[in-house]
């Protein structure tokens, strides 16, 4: 077996591809954050918290419902968008034109009363939901074993943020929403719903987490804390790709991944600090994050 | 002004009296080291507008340096106090120097993940006992002559760590370097003008403020005898914000009360509604930021002030 510094290779690709499905889901979660952050300048604290309700929304309907995998991650995602529409409507407008630090911290608490009321129903154990029949079993690489349904999550992860960004950058609805970012009186001034505009970008970022929860049911265990250490991977993901970057979200989300991936081969206490070792590192070379603009 | 100092006057003497009313005294010493963590954060978030939502690191790694230091080394309450203080300002300087880097929102998510760093070095840290956090940590004596292991004796060097702790955020603020940190808050860009070098002055309060909530967390070490991983999770950083928010940002009593309305808060609530105060706390705080920014003390200021306008 061929081996680097006396680690088989087919170690060191396996904890790579675990990697970078963890990276899908940070890309899939920055990219969120980043869009709602662009556009209204809210850090939403609550992203991981509609990432654990997106994931036990559809535990729920599997186990309720009867609603299969395929369509709980249509389903899934649209009734947590939706919900994500009504903060936005009843709360979150309340502060537009003070201090964005207001913003984060009311989607702090919101945070809170999801995470408490999913501990109170499931409790703090995990619960898991089975992989959809179709992405059963491993492909034989010849040089590694993939599990399929990890090369799906990494498939249609990065699909969906190429997407989002073509959809922003070179679109003319795109066109309009940074419109809105950098100018949104004047917008408004022009025709454009703007309020309506920014309802529907917070349920966006809000359903693509729900996606990425939905996504992630298969590969971990459900439970309520699933999303709160991991909400401040993800700013810190935010922060190293330059906040507000819909590139640079989706970019430094997946090279997170793979360096995690990498750092649990070589050293493994290291895992969960390495990124935010590379923040520090990123804010000291280069304050406004890689690709950011300041 | 003389309803504050009579105000004053009845919270010194019902701070004295505690153990006589039969008040639980544990609980009040919990009180008032939440309320000096609160004062600590609210020198920085009130007096020098920086949002640090990474104080727990502050708080919780003083707490584990004075515990271990306690329990493993047999130091004295006072030495392990202090030790554990210099360790939060040190830590406070590593966090400082890359987090002043930015402002505002950044600030926050910066401060926010480098907590969270040092809270996974606390948890794999061969010397923090992992998942159970360090146990049994004596009192000691204080000086080496007055035993602390009485809870009378201990609330009342707690009492007085409180005041002085109090005196001095008081004495910081108004100061010169106090103002000038004011002046940063209104206008960074005209402090600049004016010659002051603003990232100094930023770090030093930054600073500051970690090794007074380091001091906090110590004294807690010391009164409950344990350190645990709660002393430096996220949540904590979260509550010592709604402490402050809830009590009043920028004034000096606000943090107090606060700490003495979400302390007691958690004591009854987790008997009456149990696994649900969570929720409790996570609508508070959107309560608060929506209708209620200037917090209970900030808001009775502003009617005095309004009624002596009038």
């Amino acid at each position: 077996m061929t081996t680097i510094f006396g680690i088989p290779v087919a170690v060191i690709l396996g904890q790579l591809v675990l990697g970078l499905v963890n990276g899908s889901f940070y890309a899939l979660l920055s990219l969120g954050v980043a869009i709602i952050f662009g556009l209204m300048g809210v850090v939403n604290f609550a992203h991981g918290a509609f990432y654990a309700l997106g994931a036990f929304a559809a535990l729920l309907s599997l186990q309720h419902l009867g609603l299969n995998y395929w369509a709980a991650l249509a389903a899934v995602p649209l009734a947590v968008g939706l919900l994500g529409i009504a903060l936005e409507r009843l709360l979150l407008r309340r502060l537009y034109g003070l201090d964005a630090l207001y913003g984060l911290l009311l989607t702090f608490g919101v945070a809170l009363v999801i995470e408490g009321c999913l501990h109170q129903y499931f409790g703090a154990t995990g619960q898991s939901y089975p992989v959809p029949q179709a992405l059963r079993g491993v492909l034989n690489l010849g040089f590694m074993i993939l599990p399929i349904y990890r090369a799906w999550v990494i498939l249609v992860s990065v699909t969906t943020c190429l997407l989002a960004w073509f959809l922003i950058e070179r679109t003319r609805l795109g066109g309009t929403l940074r419109a809105a970012t950098q100018n949104a009186a004047l917008l408004q001034a022009f025709g454009v719903n703007v309020p309506l505009l920014m309802s529907l970008m917070y349920g966006a970022g809000v359903a693509l987490a729900a996606f990425a929860g939905v996504l992630s049911a298969p590969v971990i265990l459900v439970s309520p804390q699933m999303g709160s250490s991991l909400v401040i991977v993800v700013f810190a993901v935010v922060v190293i790709g330059g906040m507000g970057s819909i590139l640079g979200a989706i970019l430094s989300g997946l090279s997170v991944g793979l360096i995690e991936g990498f750092t649990k081969v070589i050293y493994p206490e290291a895992s969960s600090i390495v990124v935010f070792l590379l923040m520090a590192l990123v804010l000291v070379v280069r304050p406004a994050g890689l690709l950011g603009r300041d | 002004m003389r309803a504050a100092a009579l105000m004053y006057g009845l919270l010194g003497a019902f701070a004295l009296a505690v153990p006589l009313l039969g008040i639980y005294p544990v609980f009040m010493m919990q009180l008032l080291c939440f309320a000096m963590f609160a004062c600590a954060y609210n020198l920085l978030l009130g007096f020098s507008g920086m949002l640090s939502f990474g104080h727990a690191a502050f708080f919780g790694g003083a707490a584990y340096a004075t515990g271990w230091l306690a329990a493993m080394r047999g130091w004295g309450p006072g030495a392990s106090i202090l030790a554990g203080v210099g360790v939060a300002a040190l830590t406070g300087l590593l966090v400082g120097i890359i987090a002043i880097r930015r402002r505002g929102i950044y600030f926050a998510m910066i401060t926010l993940a480098l907590a969270q760093l040092i809270y996974f070095l606390c948890l794999e840290a061969p010397f923090t006992g992992g998942e159970n956090g360090l146990q049994g940590v004596p009192r000691g004596a204080l000086l080496a002559v007055l035993p602390l292991r009485s809870d009378i004796l201990m609330y009342y060097a707690v009492l007085a760590a409180f005041l002085l702790q109090y005196a001095f955020v008081h004495r910081v603020v108004q100061s010169p370097f106090g103002h000038v940190l004011k002046a940063i808050r209104e206008n960074e860009i005209r402090a600049v003008s004016l010659g002051y070098d603003v990232n100094r002055y930023r770090l030093l309060a930054f600073v500051l403020s970690a090794a007074l909530a380091g001091f906090a967390g110590s004294l807690k070490t010391l009164v409950l005898g344990f350190a645990t991983l709660s002393d430096v999770q996220q949540s904590t950083s979260g509550e010592v914000i709604l402490m402050t928010l809830l009590g009043g940002t920028g004034t000096f009593f606000g943090p107090v009360a606060g700490a003495a309305i979400v302390v007691t808060m958690q004591e009854y609530l987790s008997g009456l509604v149990g696994g649900w105060v969570t929720v409790v706390i996570g609508a508070v705080f959107v309560a608060c930021v929506l209708a209620f920014r200037r917090g209970l003390v900030g808001t009775i200021l502003e009617r005095w002030r309004q009624r002596g306008a009038a």
